[in-house]
């Protein structure tokens, strides 16, 4: 045998023991040291005979690699099995509780507004707003709602002075006014708000939200009407399939005038929306009546369209199930919690409105 | 409304059922809103017969009657009426019954010791008279064969109850809806036979409408009915009244209540021999009194309509009557008036003087002018059939004529409003069936409208009518185009939207409140602004609008920590206002939070919210929301709702702006005001209507992208500086030495105590030093470091801890 074999063999039997760092790295010297068994082979080249020198010098570099490698590996191995030693010492239970985070809400009124609006919103609506507190005029008389007239009866309204001039809005109806008044037609917008009635009772708040809707323009008809409010429905209540209701009503500003009902069932104690043979009026809507243009200065004879009211708060209740009204104003945390979107669930026409 | 189909049947020939009726009242915008199921209620009822009585065994003042009631067994029944005796038909109530005085369900009980099934009635437990003194006597040749048979007419209409608009008082009348319910197809109008009333008796009782401004009747048109022996209604008369929930009081008086929810017509009727010299009707002097039917005494105003004699007051015209010339069973002469009253002067009065009645109901509405006669014919027949007597000369006195309403419909604004086509023969059909006179050519329809229809003034009245009685059915759906044209939402409700669900994000719930609250709970939020009180408040806690969304917020947070939630964070974003004129108003948002922070954690500390808790709560939201943290400035001067040493006050930029939002802890005081036990409760207000928009559009500001990759220096200094400096401002003194090397100023760590002067703290800073240029040497380090030391000491008074 060799020399070179010989220490081949030897070294690999004493690799093959369970070394730790040290006696690894003192067998590595051994043979690659200054005077290491490897290195000296090494020196001896120059020593072997021409013929044999090649052969001598390329085995030498074979046994070398290979010594080299398994010292390599073996020192990776035990370095492996000490960190894992350590990381072993160090585990933790991991089933214990993170740490403590709070999670915020939005109230399901200003998520089915911006329900509301995305839709509104891709049929080419813009957002208008008004002011809680009203005069007179714009909350009724240039509703075409005169002093001394039955259909006030219809509101029961708050007043902020004596002579009844300064009111809380009983809709969002002074909306259109204002709008108009202050640009000129086309209009197209809707108008979400508070309105307030003094009425109190388990279907009525004293303060509850509306969102009012105006389309004016040259031919705008009872179709568009329909129309539009079809596909507002259908979309906000995300079915496919809606059964809708146009039936004949009376409101002093528009002529004509209609409610709106949706067919709807209970089953399993749940309402569902869309099927069934019953129904749920769930707002209100007609034709502009001309006198109320006149009122803006908007000529009737050249412009007309629709508007319509709808009640928000209802619209949450039947999308999201919520049974008492005044639940929405009692700031119940455990309702918050409940009945609350997370304010990352932005409504959108790309992702849809709701989860 | 609340009609029957039955009655409907008077005016309208049908075969169809009740079910297609509810369906197309709802259609032509008659909306049924409710159906009452009197009729069956009714049927339990049974005429009986007593076939025996004796004394109860222990009572002395009621009887143990042995009832036949038709079947095979007689029944034992407890009774107190003294006119129980034996061979007397009554009225018999089997357990189950539901007696319609009182509403109350009978059954099966023991009185005294003695099982007693069911009830013999009276007239006024049926509600049949007012009649209460014993049991209901039926008339024995009429009912002896009817024993065992159910007491009222079977009959199978339900009471339909109606929602009628207040544009349509021809509606408040059965043949006004049988008119509406023919028009649209549902079966005949029946003629309305009037038979004329041939007298040659004079109406002897003088009636004058005094000329006079305002005056609120224009019309009043008499009988007088001579020698009636008053009495109860007929059964069918009766039937009718009880069919649709009203109670039958005498015949004069249920017949003027029977041509009234007929025809809608109006009537009232006086005891004629009660009324002195005549009557006049005028306009009331102040201070006039006069007692009503409803027992109350009202006392007048100037310039309310009455009908009066020479005696005062007898009543409100189109409103009450007066007990002074009631009828009572006893009247011998009867003057029926049907009278035209202006819906204005009779809703005045009504509100003056709180007052709601049938007829102010209908007259406010608007009566039909030419009924007066139709009325009072009907009514007079009625009287004379059924408590005799003569029926005068008509007598009708007028002020004012009926002007008749005509309107030049162009037939083709119908498509123009509804969208779709109906013929002309179709548009003439409906007209007429509703009452209209027409006449026209191709294009215009000269319209007469009914004298019923005040509420049809002009053209597009007419299309609302055809689109009605057609069917809104017929409308054909224009889907909606997708085009936008103009953003939806302004720069401010996008701020609007972003806060909301920015500060949502920060843990906060949002909570919705009323915009009015409780002044006792609003004095403590409104610091120097007024009450914007409520004139007529829905309750006494709920009597001013808001001047701070806290006042709310704290109540209702109070009302979370009673149900045992400790760790709360409210907020709400709305209205405040300060005016009560349009518009005074802002919106702010208002937040608060309770209680801890990591309660009952493991793994950290517990501790209270704190005011820097908020502060990071606004700050970060202004920063998301856009505005640049590096210009905000804060200072501590803030509302006295406030902790005065732990809040502070946040302006968008040093210098101008407006109050951007207050941050701090919620004065204690008030704390034990309205008794809130938490730990600690802090608050924070962010002003929208104060933040100024970025002039930048988030675009415009991406487009600037700057960072250095040049080595970047971290240097700590320690100054000891007077106690009350602000950090705030020894951080801009640092950052403004050298804007475009100090990248970063940060306060580490603030000491105040042991080798630190009395009245001075420790304040520790870390400075970051990069250029945009080159890497700094160590030469230029030293000379900012020199500058930063220098300059803070001269400017702030601190030295540098060495």
């Amino acid at each position: 045998m060799s020399d070179l074999k010989k220490i081949k063999e030897e070294f690999l039997s004493k690799l093959n023991k369970k070394l730790n760092v040290s006696e690894i790295n003192q067998i590595k010297s051994d043979l690659f040291g200054k005077n290491g068994l490897v290195s000296s082979q090494f020196k001896k080249i120059g020593t072997i005979p021409e013929s044999e020198r090649k052969k001598f010098a390329s085995d030498l570099n074979i046994i070398k690699d290979e010594l080299q490698d398994l010292i390599n590996l073996k020192i990776n191995e035990v370095e492996i099995n000490e960190i894992n030693e350590k990381l072993k010492k160090e585990k933790i239970d991991v089933t214990l509780p993170e740490r403590n985070f709070v999670r915020g809400k939005i109230h399901p009124v200003s998520q089915t507004i911006d329900e509301i609006s995305s839709i509104f919103s891709e049929i080419g609506f813009s957002v208008e707003e008004g002011p809680d507190v009203e005069n007179e005029y714009n909350n009724f008389t240039a509703l075409n709602t005169p002093y001394n007239h039955p259909a006030r009866d219809m509101h029961d309204t708050f007043y902020l002075d004596e002579k009844k001039e300064k009111l809380l809005r009983t809709h969002t109806s002074p909306v259109q006014i204002r709008t108009m008044l202050k640009d000129k037609p086309p209009f197209k917008i809707i108008a979400p708000g508070r309105t307030y009635r003094s009425d109190s009772d388990q279907t009525h708040a004293p303060m509850f939200h509306q969102v009012e809707g105006l389309h004016i323009d040259k031919d705008i008809n009872m179709g568009h009407l329909k129309g539009y409010l079809n596909y507002f429905i259908k979309e906000f209540f995300e079915v496919d399939k809606i059964k809708m209701r146009f039936r004949p009503s009376h409101f002093p500003f528009t002529e004509p005038s209609a409610e709106v009902d949706i067919g709807y069932e209970i089953k399993d104690g749940k309402i569902v929306i869309g099927e069934g043979d019953k129904w749920l009026e769930i707002l209100g809507c007609g034709m502009v009546h001309p006198n109320v243009l006149k009122n803006v200065k908007v000529n009737p004879e050249k412009f007309q369209g629709y508007a319509f009211g709808i009640g928000i708060d209802r619209l949450a209740m039947l999308k999201y199930g919520i049974n008492d009204l005044r639940s929405f104003f009692e700031c119940d945390y455990r309702w918050l919690n409940h009945f609350g979107f997370d304010p990352l669930d932005v409504p959108t026409n790309y992702r849809g409105l709701s989860r | 409304m609340k009609i029957t189909y039955d009655w409907l049947k008077d005016h309208l020939q049908t075969k169809n059922s009740e079910n297609q009726l509810l369906e197309k009242l709802t259609d032509i915008g008659l909306e049924v809103e409710g159906i009452g199921n009197t009729s069956s209620d009714l049927d339990k009822f049974i005429v009986s017969k007593i076939v025996r009585t004796e004394k109860h065994p222990n009572a002395d003042r009621l009887k143990v009657c042995d009832v036949d009631i038709g079947q095979k067994k007689i029944i034992k029944v407890v009774c107190g009426a003294r006119n129980a005796k034996e061979g007397l038909l009554t009225i018999y109530a089997p357990p189950g019954a539901i007696i319609p005085k009182n509403k109350m369900k009978l059954v099966v009980t023991q009185i005294r010791g003695v099982t007693s099934n069911g009830m013999l009635c009276s007239d006024s437990e049926l509600e049949l008279s007012d009649e209460s003194d014993g049991i209901t006597e039926l008339k024995y040749s009429k009912y002896k064969d009817k024993i065992g048979k159910k007491y009222f007419n079977k009959n199978n209409s339900n009471l339909i109850d109606l929602a009628i608009t207040p544009n349509r008082p021809d509606c408040l009348g059965v043949r006004g809806i049988a008119r509406d319910l023919a028009t649209a197809g549902f079966g005949k109008l029946k003629d309305n036979k009037i038979n004329k009333i041939k007298s040659k008796g004079k109406q002897k009782i003088s009636i004058k409408i005094l000329k006079e401004k305002n005056q609120g009747c224009t019309i009043f048109g008499s009988y007088l009915v001579t020698n009636v022996q008053n009495a109860e209604s007929p059964k069918w008369l009766k039937d009718k009244l009880i069919s649709i929930g009203q109670k039958p009081i005498s015949a004069i008086v249920d017949i003027t209540n029977y041509v009234m929810l007929d025809l809608n017509r109006p009537l009232h009727a006086y005891d004629a021999d009660k009324i002195q010299k005549g009557i006049v009707v005028r306009n009331s002097k102040k201070g006039e009194k006069f007692k009503a039917l409803d027992n109350k005494e009202y006392k007048l105003d100037e310039g309310m309509c009455v009908i009066s004699d020479n005696a005062g007051v007898l009543g409100l015209g189109g409103i009450i009557g007066g007990i002074r010339s009631g009828t009572e069973f006893n009247t011998k002469n009867v003057l029926i008036e049907s009278a035209y009253f202006n819906p204005k002067s009779i809703r005045k009065t009504s509100k003056q003087l709180n007052i709601d009645t049938d007829a102010k109901f209908r007259f406010e509405r608007g009566i039909d002018p030419l009924s007066i006669e139709q009325g009072l014919i009907k009514a007079a027949n009625l009287i004379k059939e059924v408590c005799g007597g003569e029926i005068s000369k008509i007598d009708i006195q007028k002020v004012d004529k009926y002007k008749e309403k005509n309107i030049n419909f162009e037939i083709e604004l119908f498509e123009k409003i509804s969208g779709f086509k109906i013929s002309k023969k179709e548009i003439l059909k409906i007209l007429n069936d509703l009452g209209f006179e027409v006449k026209g050519d191709k294009k215009f329809l000269k319209l007469k409208v009914p004298s019923w229809r005040p509420d049809i003034e002009e053209s597009i009245d007419v299309v609302e009518e055809l689109v009605r009685i057609y069917g809104y059915d017929k409308i054909k759906k224009i889907d909606p185009i997708k085009i936008r044209s103009k953003s939806t939402l302004n720069k401010t409700q996008k701020l609007f939207h972003f806060l909301q669900r920015s500060i949502a994000t920060k843990g906060y719930q949002e909570a919705i409140t009323w915009s009015f609250t409780d002044s006792k709970i609003n004095d403590l939020f409104k610091s120097n602004m007024k009450n914007i009180e409520i004139v007529n408040p829905i309750s006494s806690d709920l009597n001013v609008l808001r001047n701070s969304i806290f006042s709310n917020l704290t109540i209702y947070l109070n009302k979370n920590l009673d149900r045992g939630i400790k760790d709360l964070s409210l907020f709400e974003i709305g209205p405040i206002f300060y005016g009560s004129n349009p518009g005074d108003q802002e919106t702010v948002v208002g937040g608060l939070r309770s209680g801890k922070v990591s309660r009952l954690s493991w793994i950290e500390k517990d501790r209270n919210v704190d005011v820097f808790d908020v502060k990071k709560d606004v700050i970060q939201t202004l920063v998301e929301s856009g505005y640049d943290k590096s210009k905000i400035f804060i200072d501590d001067q803030t509302p006295n709702y406030y902790h005065p040493g732990k809040s502070g006050r946040i302006f968008l930029n040093k210098r101008k702006d407006k109050v951007a939002a207050y941050f701090g802890e919620i004065h204690p005081n008030i704390l034990n005001r309205i008794d809130i036990k938490t730990e600690a409760l802090l608050g924070f207000e962010i002003f929208v209507d104060n933040l100024k928009q970025p002039k930048k559009s988030l675009k415009d500001q991406k487009n600037i992208y700057q960072v250095s990759d040049f080595q970047k220096s971290e240097r700590d200094f320690a100054f000891i500086i007077d106690k009350n400096f602000k950090s705030q401002e020894i951080i801009e003194v640092i950052s403004n030495i050298d804007k475009e090397l100090i990248r970063n100023v940060n306060i580490f760590d603030i000491y105040e105590g042991e080798n630190i002067p009395n009245g001075k703290k420790s304040i520790a800073l870390n400075v970051t030093i990069q250029s945009m240029t080159k890497t700094l040497k160590d030469k230029d380090l030293e000379k900012v470091n020199k500058l930063i030391v220098d300059t803070v000491e001269n400017t702030t008074g601190a030295k540098i801890r060495s």
